[in-house]
């Protein structure tokens, strides 16, 4: 006598089943743990390469244009192409996601701290000159921390998106939870494929409200004021258009 | 280099470029799902942004939906879509998932372009005795227009570029290039084929660019 088949949610191959979870908790952890490095160290890089970048391009003005502008072509390039294209550089490696995912961050990263560099009143800065403040002090203590709400925004969505662009680094093997929707996909499993896709969605909520926190505590002093100036900014959805559109 | 001749290799072979599997035709099934895709969307997001924004309501759910959007992976989408029942429907999944993931840039850039027309020129038009639907087509709609038309740009980059991914899922365009090269484990092609596809993404960006350049000062939001 053969055993009878079993009659659980694995063998139905239902979307939600909980025998997945308890089975394929090694998988599923190795994955997102694996989703998580390949996220936090491409930002990371991304950071490392804008921060610099921004604050070259706030310096000399003339390269405010080139960096801009490379920047945003690299950003219209496809991810799967983007992939693809660095290829030959870094082969079939972790290394190639993190380079092409972070690649992806420096317009938004860019973009947006050079936004708040600009944002900073002139009478601070005039403030901190009177003060007998260097230009490097000036740039650590006074400019820098004022340009932190923009940048963190800018961070923020780059690092929801590139936790939804990782899931892409399957086709090189290095996709985190993209590894297990690819996988899902060609053995119809169901389960495995929505666990994976939601738990991609919940990393980047987890992300965006972490970010939100550190920013808050970076930004003490906006703290006490918000009340009042929420009160004063009732002027409706200014400023909400993203000038980039989400990447794919 | 080695790659770049290969690479330079393979897209001067003309047997790569004609075909089933040839560039051609990858690039008119790209250019098809892209473009009807746009249509798609713009059917559906348009009429409810300018009704949305007109009525200055909804504000929330076009930020939201932009928000959301970023955090959604499209790979698992098309491949969600493809696993339910729509998925025997050949291109139907990934034509669902780009109108998807289309619609939130073109809802939120037509919104705030409604909202953001100046309250003067609503107000005067208002007084000088105009209907809702006239505001709309000879006030609003003129002014917001700037703006709806960098959502056009942005659904259709974006397109270009998830179209890309469906080849991941097994459907057509230029995409299907390097998968198929990846597959051979042939780096050549699959270079040649992102080599291709980033163009292709680049010109559709530079079109756009050039077209808003070249448009009469009232869609370029001149008086800005």
């Amino acid at each position: 006598m053969t055993a009878p088949p079993p009659d659980d949610c694995l063998a139905h191959n239902d979307w939600i089943c909980g025998d997945y979870l308890s089975t394929r908790r090694q998988i599923l952890l190795d994955a997102l743990i694996q989703h998580l490095q390949l996220t936090v160290s491409s930002v990371a890089l991304g950071l490392v390469i804008a921060v610099p970048l921004a604050l070259l391009a706030r310096r000399r003005r003339w390269t405010v244009g080139p960096v801009l502008g490379i920047t945003t072509v690299i950003y219209t390039i496809p991810s799967l192409a983007m992939f693809s294209l660095l290829l030959p550089l870094y082969g079939l490696s972790a290394t190639l996601v993190v380079v092409g995912l972070a690649l992806y961050s420096l317009t938004l990263l860019v973009r947006n701290i050079l936004a708040g560099l600009d944002g900073v009143p002139a009478e601070a800065t005039e403030a901190a000159r009177g003060m007998g403040y260097g230009p490097m002090r000036q740039l650590l203590t006074v400019e820098l921390p004022l340009a932190v709400p923009a940048a963190m925004a800018g961070l923020r969505i780059a690092t929801v998106s590139a936790v939804a662009l990782t899931t892409v680094g399957a086709i090189v093997g290095y996709g985190g939870l993209g590894n297990l929707i690819y996988a899902g996909m060609n053995s119809f499993f169901k389960a495995q494929v929505l666990t994976a896709s939601v738990l991609c969605v919940l990393i980047a909520v987890v992300f965006d409200l972490l970010l939100l926190g550190v920013e808050r505590l970076l930004t003490p002093w906006r703290r006490a004021s918000r009340r009042a100036r929420v009160r004063t900014r009732a002027a409706g959805p200014k400023r909400l258009v993203a000038a980039l559109g989400r990447r794919t | 280099m080695n790659t770049v001749s290969a690479v330079w290799g393979w897209l001067t072979t003309a047997t790569n470029w004609s075909g089933e599997n040839g560039v051609w035709h990858r690039l008119e099934q790209h250019l098809v799902l892209t473009f009807a895709c746009l249509v798609i969307s713009a059917l559906i997001a348009l009429p409810v942004a300018l009704t949305l924004g007109h009525l200055g309501r909804g504000g929330a759910l076009a930020v939201n939906l932009a928000n959301i959007g970023r955090a959604v992976p499209t790979f698992a989408v098309l491949v969600l879509l493809l696993l339910t029942p729509i998925g025997r429907h050949g291109q139907w999944p990934t034509i669902i998932a780009l109108v998807l993931f289309a619609i939130p840039p073109l809802l939120t850039n037509a919104y705030v372009g409604m909202r953001e027309v100046d309250q003067n020129v609503v107000r005067a038009a208002r007084g000088m005795g105009m209907t809702g639907t006239q505001l709309v087509w000879r006030v609003e709609v003129p002014l917001a227009f700037p703006l709806v038309l960098t959502g056009i740009r942005i659904a259709a980059v974006q397109l270009v570029a998830t179209a890309t991914l469906a080849a991941l899922v097994g459907g057509g365009g230029l995409g299907r290039i390097i998968t198929a090269g990846f597959n051979l484990a042939s780096t050549p092609q699959v270079v040649a084929g992102a080599v291709l596809v980033a163009v292709f993404a680049l010109l559709m960006e530079a079109a756009f660019e050039l077209a808003q350049r070249w448009a009469p000062g009232w869609a370029r939001g001149r008086a800005r």
